[in-house]
Order: C-alpha cells, then sequence, then structure tokens
C-alpha cells in the first residue's frame, strides 16, 4: 500500500472520467481530446505496471497517430460543429440501462471469480529488452505478417479514398 | 488478496469492465460513425489494460507481446475504416448512421 495506490485510484479516475466526457460531448473534437487524455491516463496504468516498452509504444500510436488521424478527418470532413443529431431519448435512456447492466454482469462473474497461480515477483518482463527477445524468438513470424498487413491496410486506404475514376 | 506493487489485480479487472461498458454505451448512445469509432478504440483499450496487468501479474511477457499486436492491427483497422467512412461521406454526405440505413431490410 502506499504511493502507488494513490497514483492507481488517481489515473482510475481521469480514465473513466474523460472516457465519459468521450460519450457525451457534443463537438466531436472535444470527444477527440478527451480521449487522448483517457489513452494518457492508461499509459499510466501501464507504467504502473512496469510495462515501458507499452507505455511508450501507446502513446507513439494511439496518442500520436491514430488521434491525430481522427482529429485529421473530422477536420477534413468539417464535423467540428454541435449539430450532431442526436437519439431519441428513450434510446439514450434503454442504453445507458444496457450497459449498466453490462457492467453489473461483468461486476458480479468476476466478484466470486477465484484468481489461481501466484503473482509473480518478475519486474522485468514489460522491459525493452526482454519483450524484444520474445518478440524476435517466439513471435517472429506473426511480427512479419503484421508488416504485410499494414501494407494491405496501406492499399486499401489509398485505393478506397481515392476519387472513382470511371 | 493477491496485490502487484500494492494494486489488487480485481481492481484491474473492475476498472476495465468499467472502461468497456462505457464504450458499448458510446457505440449505443452516439449517430456519429467516427465516434462510435472512437468508442471501439476506448473498447479495445480496456482489454489491452487487463492483458498487460495479467501478463504482469503472472510474470508472463507473451501477453505484453499480444497488446502489441493489438495496437498494430487496431492502427491498420483505423486507417482502412476512416478511409471507408470518408468514402461514405463522399458519397452520402453524412456519417450519421441513422441515415446509412440502406443495407436494413
Amino acid at each position: 500500500m502506499g504511493i502507488t495506490l494513490y497514483i492507481f485510484w488517481f489515473l482510475s479516475f481521469v480514465a473513466i472520467l474523460s472516457a465519459l466526457c468521450v460519450v457525451f460531448a457534443k463537438n466531436p473534437v472535444h470527444s477527440v481530446l478527451n480521449l487522448i487524455i483517457t489513452f494518457f491516463a492508461i499509459a499510466g496504468h501501464y507504467l504502473l505496471l512496469n510495462a515501458q516498452f507499452l507505455a511508450a509504444v501507446h502513446i507513439i500510436v494511439y496518442a500520436g497517430a491514430i488521434m491525430v488521424l481522427f482529429l485529421y478527418v473530422i477536420m477534413m470532413l468539417n464535423l467540428n460543429k454541435e449539430t450532431e443529431p442526436h437519439k431519441k431519448n428513450y434510446i439514450k435512456f434503454i442504453s445507458v440501462i444496457a450497459s449498466g447492466l453490462l457492467l453489473l454482469t461483468f461486476v458480479a462473474a468476476f466478484k466470486g471469480a477465484e484468481i489461481t497461480g501466484t503473482a509473480s515477483n518478475n519486474e522485468s518482463i514489460g522491459l525493452v529488452e526482454n519483450l524484444g527477445k520474445v518478440l524476435f524468438n517466439e513471435f517472429l513470424l506473426p511480427f512479419e505478417v503484421s508488416s504485410i498487413l499494414f501494407l494491405a491496410a496501406m492499399v486499401g486506404a489509398v485505393y478506397l479514398s481515392k476519387k472513382e475514376l470511371h | 488478496m493477491q496485490t502487484l506493487s500494492g494494486i489488487p489485480i480485481n481492481y484491474y479487472i473492475y476498472l476495465s469492465a468499467a472502461l468497456f461498458c462505457i464504450g458499448v454505451l458510446g457505440v449505443m448512445v452516439r449517430r456519429n460513425a467516427i465516434i462510435m469509432f472512437m468508442c471501439i478504440e476506448l473498447m479495445l483499450n480496456a482489454v489491452n489494460l487487463l492483458m498487460v496487468a495479467f501478463s504482469r501479474y503472472l510474470g508472463d511477457s507473451n501477453g505484453q507481446v499480444f497488446v502489441f499486436f493489438i495496437m498494430a492491427v487496431a492502427a491498420a483497422e483505423v486507417a482502412v475504416g476512416l478511409a471507408i467512412l470518408i468514402m461514405i461521406y463522399r458519397n452520402a454526405k453524412t456519417s450519421d448512421t441513422e441515415v446509412l440505413n440502406q443495407l436494413k431490410l
């Protein structure tokens, strides 16, 4: 117990509050900015779990690349205004109840769950050295296959966003 | 209670469940397709967080490698998904999911 627990509560509070702001913000740009705050809070959780490599990758990929892409698309489509039509109130009400029930189901399912296995004291699994060894020995083939996935995604994105030629 | 550096593992389960449910709520409440997309990212991140917590808990680095691959797939998914959204917007002049219902029976 001690300072890590306080940091955990603080980061969880920030993550959940800004996640709610993502859902309920009127302006899409505010949603994007709140989602970036959520991602930074989750990166803080990764640091707390001693996964430095994933924290760095998370900030670079999500806050650096994905959210900029979102912001760029919102700006380009000129959606940065509060004119988005909203769903009917009863649908919103039903949605809140449904997701609350989902949360209740999760909590009820995990409350009685016995977590087997003993907590490991190995602090170094999240460091770059160890993860690099695992990634380039056991997971070399998936790592290379993911490059093909990126190539396919790149070709697909360029093809889809091109204007029709015929 | 089993803890990792002072934090019970259950706390991470509840935090991830809460974030996942907020993502589900966003997909159901919002009509803007881009915001729904962002909420799907939120759900992916909830799962990633839980995966990292359990990988730290069990001392098994395979979980963190898996999270790395999920991030790679999410990046590719966003690139293609936003391209599709731009194409839809160019044709239908909207990203409102209640208007884009031509596939509905």
